[in-house]
């Protein structure tokens, strides 16, 4: 335990000399960060500003919106063929194996992937954040499914029930509440993602806000960010309202 | 598919009994649980299984209707061997088999009734368990099996809302619902009070009974074994150690059954 932190902040030391992380340019920061808040304020509101933000935000929006409303519908699918106590073991298998896939990646790396396939805009920040929402929704679902109650789904399937009909009456209803709990939090993180995947090239106000940065405009930036912040928090709301709804 | 309409066979005509020839379960391999069991039951009247808890009983009234797959054996029923059975022909043998279960294995979300139209799952299409848009008829017949299990002001509550022998009576419903030509119930007053289980299998007796189609029904209480069955298998060891009518059990069997001797007393 002594020995294990005695080498750790050894490497720590070293770290920070191989980075050049000094004290020194620490304080130069202090500084500079300063003239940069000052700089933001107050915030930038002028007419012509706000037409961009709200042109950037309602593109978020809508790429959030989008892209959770694809996720809920295509993860449903998925995570139940991921459930092992209800599909071959060989198919949960592949159908997990996928969803980690999706996993692997935060959704910024996946949205470079995909301005380099289908272009820079909305298009590629959306399908970003559909694998995103997909890795996270799938999974969850299936976890769910294969702790639901078994003893409905025997009476059901005892009926001589289709697998589909199984599904719809013994299976859903053990789960639909938490999967549109899950839902709402995937909505609630795909806002909060829009505006990452737009500094990428992903479009929605992520992309205003990195074109704000390289143009100098802080107290644009500044606006921005209050919005952003504001769309978080009301996604938030919504979310938890949501999941209160329908527990 | 004539899937929403309701299936009426000619009851008198029906041959409704059931064969079972060397039937074997094994679910480790070299321990089976089910010692070639071989049986016959008559096309009505009800055949109470008794015998200790992990004998076997379960997992033969789960083979008939093949929610557990045999490892060996026949069960003959209506014209087709279900222990072969599979995918579509395995599901049109299943619900002609109406199943009662010890936990009731309600689905716990729906309404009562929900659960009771659960039992047309067999024959209605997919969308219209989608869209809960079950044929007419069926809905006035779930209505009417919960009218007579006595449950009428209870259509629209959650199951998880009922008591014990409320929820039973649903499970009943729900089996009748199918039109059964069979219905196996697994310790259906396992967990239920005295009375109350009393009342649980007069129902299945009576319905049955009215519909002149055979029970098989897994019981631990010998008392109502005695008092409903027509007749009562033994059952020990994974193997069938008695065989007859209520009156022809002895003490003597109930030893041989269930082993040991001061519970008698």
């Amino acid at each position: 335990m002594r020995i294990g932190l005695v080498a750790l902040a050894l490497y720590v030391v070293y770290a920070c000399s191989v980075l050049d992380i000094t004290w020194g340019r620490f304080v130069l920061g202090l500084g500079h960060g300063a003239r940069f808040v000052s700089r933001m304020l107050p915030p930038n509101f002028a007419p012509d500003k706000l037409e961009l933000l709200y042109g950037g935000m309602i593109e978020s929006l809508q790429i959030a919106i989008i892209a959770t409303a694809v996720g809920v519908l295509l993860s449903l699918p998925l995570g139940l063929a991921a459930a092992r106590n209800l599909v071959p073991l060989p198919l949960a298998w592949a159908v997990r194996a996928l969803i980690a896939l999706f996993r692997t990646f935060h959704p910024v790396i996946v949205a470079i992937l995909f301005v380099k396939a289908v272009g820079f805009g909305a298009l590629a920040g959306m399908l970003a954040l559909v694998v995103a929402s997909l890795g996270f929704l799938s999974k969850l679902i299936a976890d769910a499914v294969e702790e639901m109650s078994m003893q409905p789904v025997e009476a059901v399937r005892a009926t001589g029930a289709p697998f589909l009909s199984l599904v719809i009456m013994g299976v859903l209803p053990q789960v639909m509440a938490r999967f549109i709990g899950f839902s709402g939090y995937q909505l609630d993180s795909n806002l909060r993602n829009s505006a990452l995947v737009g500094l990428v090239g992903g479009g929605g106000i992520g992309a205003t806000l990195f074109t704000a940065f390289q143009r100098f405009d802080y107290d644009f930036v500044l606006t921005i960010v209050l919005a952003i912040i504001a769309i978080v928090m009301i996604g938030e709301i919504v979310s938890g309202w949501m999941r209160r709804l329908f527990q | 598919m004539d899937a929403s309409r309701p299936v009426t066979p000619a009851a008198a005509e029906v041959d409704r009994s059931l064969l079972i020839r060397g039937l074997r379960k094994e679910y480790r391999t070299g321990q089976p649980v089910l010692r070639d069991i071989s049986l016959t039951v008559a096309g009505h009247g009800m055949t109470a299984i008794i015998g200790p808890s992990g004998t076997g009983k379960s997992t033969l009234i789960r083979c008939i209707n093949r929610l557990v797959d045999p490892t060996a054996g026949e069960i003959h029923f209506r014209g087709q061997d279900l222990a072969r059975l599979q995918g579509r022909a395995l599901r049109a043998a299943r619900r002609r088999i109406g199943m009662v279960f010890q936990e009731y294995n309600l689905v716990e979300r729906l309404s009562v009734i929900e659960n009771v139209l659960c039992g047309r799952l067999g024959y209605v299409a997919v969308w219209r368990a989608w869209l809960r848009k079950f044929p007419p008829q069926d809905i006035d017949r779930a209505f009417q099996l919960l009218d007579a299990v006595g449950l009428a002001d209870l259509a629209t509550q959650r199951a998880d809302q009922l008591s014990g022998g409320q929820r039973q009576r649903v499970g009943i419903a729900r089996a009748l619902m199918q039109e059964p030509d069979l219905v196996l119930a697994d310790e259906p007053t396992s967990s239920l009070d005295p009375k109350t289980s009393v009342e649980i299998m007069e129902l299945i007796a009576r319905h049955a009974g009215e519909r002149d189609i055979p029970a098989i029904v897994n019981i631990h209480n010998v008392g109502l074994a005695r008092r409903f069955a027509d007749r009562i298998i033994g059952m020990s060891k994974g193997a069938i150690v008695f065989d007859g009518a209520p009156q022809a059990l002895q003490d003597s069997h109930l030893l041989q059954i269930y082993g040991g001797e001061g519970w008698l007393e």
